[in-house]
């Protein structure tokens, strides 16, 4: 099928004697917002960290428009059209704003070392050209005034924001969003939600994350994925997902488990 | 206070930023060129290796305040680059080809050392180079054919066609032309994708991996420029002093060289010339105060390293930026004056970034 933009077959992955990951099968559409959730410990992030490469399947494949990414180095990722956030952020805390964004173009660089190191006219007039894309991003996402500012004295809220533009600069067609709304208030949340709307909508990009408000996974995923201990439990749209019995058993555990509860207490 | 107004994206690719960036940096090149004029003999010497050891600290900056890659071998490469130099020299190459040549044998090292880099880091890597600068120190050593063992060897002074470097002026200048261009070269590429990356590495290496940085490639390259700036400054550093053994390049000089550049300020390139000055001018004071001091410490045989090791813990616990970050505070004190509150320069730590993924 042609809109299909990542595919995971039977991926399996083993830390020692923990089954991370056992046997998920899924799909990914063009265009379409699609979530993984899950209790802590589902493994939800180590499926992110197997598309983005920092792990190696012990079993199963990924296939992105027509390539397996398992033969990719975890550096070519970014080449290959697919960005990420992390949960926790992984920002250049010493660098600007801005610096951090124009790292997030590293992958569109037509300079090499030398021109670099006599700051040719080429890499003088690609210089402008990243800062074009980077000050688009920045007008999307309202950071405008945190261009100039050390990562470091910025507030969590910002942080997260800053490092959703910095995916968006490497100009992806997949786009990795770990736990996009952790750590953020209510209205922050909103704000977030109506970006990956607009994400999805107005920059046609693909985005695949890792989410625990339920609110906003039904405000703007299109298909859901449930996972519990590295096992699929559900598939479906939001609604489908969260009425699915076994989801809500992992979550909520099962009428017996609190019936017994009862008669102990 | 000056307020910038941007009107174009240029203003923030270029060096200078204001008209008060070309006044004053162009007020210090002119001081230098005028140095030998205005200072005795002894004192351009003193400039002359303030230059050397800049030249060095630029490399060591590169790696360490960038790259985020520590060395505790640098003098290896110094070692290498003064007994490439003089090798050639003696074989009567011209000045330019053997201060090529001995940058790149140099460079060349930092690649074979930068490749453990990729597997270790921090004070495992700290290691790997510190028993690299033994190899090499020994190496100077036992190869007496070459190097003239511990007896050490005389290098002649520089020559390029027909032109022989033999006054202090001269090679005074030399010095100065390629620590400005050294200099230059670094700040082209801090402010191009290539310095982009090494800055992104030493941050965050697993989001530099996925902004599409080839992780070993940045690291090596950086120790190859690294060392290669390190193996200048050891070529000159050789002319200057017209003779070298291999206890000049031993631990204390590494350790020296990392001092420099974190006294002078991690992360900064004004940190490696106010590192440089520092070095420079410490033993001078140190030997100005000593005579006034009571002998039992002033006649003490290791005065010297004492004090440098009183002053590196200073600015560890009071300054962690380093000369430079002090003169930050200072000069926002004074722009601001009398609005400079305490904590400007305070960084917020307020959660711990993730350790699950390194």
């Amino acid at each position: 099928m042609s809109d299909i933009l990542l595919s995971a077959r039977n991926l399996s992955v083993r830390f020692g004697g923990v089954l991370a990951v056992n046997n998920v099968s899924f799909d990914v559409r063009k265009g379409e917002v699609f979530t993984l959730i899950g209790p802590n410990g589902a493994g939800k992030t180590t499926v992110f960290n197997l598309i983005s490469r920092i792990y190696t399947p012990t079993t199963g494949e990924i296939d992105y428009r027509g390539q397996k990414l398992t033969d990719q180095p975890p550096h070519a990722i970014a080449g290959l059209g697919i960005a990420r956030t992390f949960q926790n952020i992984e920002l250049f805390e010493h660098a600007t704003v801005l610096h951090n964004l124009l790292i997030g173009r590293h992958t569109h660089r037509r300079t090499g070392f030398l021109r670099d190191l006599f700051f040719t006219a080429a890499t003088r007039e690609a210089e402008l050209q990243a800062r074009l894309k980077a000050e688009e991003v920045i007008d999307l996402l309202h950071l405008q005034h945190y261009r100039d500012t050390l990562v470091a004295g910025l507030p969590y809220g910002v942080r997260k924001v800053v490092e959703l533009a910095r995916a968006l600069c490497t100009e992806p067609q997949l786009l990795l969003l770990d736990e996009p709304s952790s750590g953020l208030n209510v209205e922050e949340t909103d704000d977030m939600a109506f970006w990956i709307q607009d994400i999805q909508q107005e920059l046609g990009i693909t985005v695949l994350m890792v989410e625990h408000d339920m609110s906003l996974v039904s405000k703007v995923s299109d298909r859901v994925l449930a996972m519990n201990q590295g096992e699929v439990l559900a598939m479906g749209t939001p609604r489908e997902v969260q009425t699915d019995p076994a989801v809500i058993e992992a979550y909520l555990g099962t009428v017996d488990d609190v019936s017994s509860l009862r008669r102990s207490a | 206070m000056r307020f910038i107004f941007k009107t174009d994206y240029r203003q923030d690719i270029r060096l200078a930023k204001h008209p008060g960036h070309v006044f004053w940096y162009g007020a210090l090149v002119l001081a230098l060129l005028a140095a030998p004029w205005l200072l005795a003999e002894y004192w351009l010497a003193q400039l002359t290796f303030v230059l050397i050891y800049a030249i060095a600290g630029l490399g060591l900056m590169l790696l360490a305040g960038f790259t985020g890659l520590f060395s505790l071998g640098h003098a290896a490469f110094l070692g290498v680059g003064a007994y490439a130099q003089a090798v050639l020299t003696n074989a009567g190459w011209p000045f330019p080809i053997a201060l090529a040549c001995a940058a790149g044998i140099s460079a060349a090292m930092g690649l074979v050392v930068g490749l453990p880099a990729l597997r270790v880091k921090g004070i495992y890597l700290g290691m790997a180079t510190l028993s690299f600068g033994f190899i090499i120190e020994e190496v100077f050593a036992r190869w007496e054919s070459v190097t003239g063992g511990n007896a050490g060897m005389h290098i002649k002074a520089p020559a390029m066609f027909g032109w022989t470097v033999s006054s202090g002026e001269g090679f005074y200048f030399l010095c100065l032309a390629i620590t400005v261009a050294a200099t230059l070269g670094m700040l082209n590429l801090l402010r191009a994708p290539t310095g982009r990356a090494f800055v992104a590495i030493r941050d965050s290496e697993i989001s530099a991996q996925s902004m599409g940085i080839h992780l070993a490639r940045y690291k090596t390259l950086s120790f190859a420029l690294s060392a290669g700036l390190a193996g200048i400054a050891g070529a000159l550093y050789a002319h200057k002093l017209q003779f070298i053994s291999p206890d000049q390049f031993n631990i204390l000089q590494s350790i020296d060289l990392l001092l420099m550049i974190v006294i002078g300020g991690l992360g900064s390139v004004h940190g490696v010339f106010l590192g440089a000055l520092f070095l420079i001018t410490m033993p001078q004071a140190i030997s100005l105060v000593k005579d006034h001091l009571p002998a039992a410490i002033g006649q003490a045989p290791g005065l010297q390293a004492a004090v440098y090791g009183l002053v590196l813990i200073a600015f560890v616990l009071f300054e962690p930026m380093g000369l430079y970050g002090r003169w930050l505070k200072v000069r926002t004190w004074l722009q601001l004056f009398p609005f400079y509150r305490k904590g400007m320069f305070k960084r917020q730590k307020s959660f711990q970034k993730s350790d699950r993924l390194k």
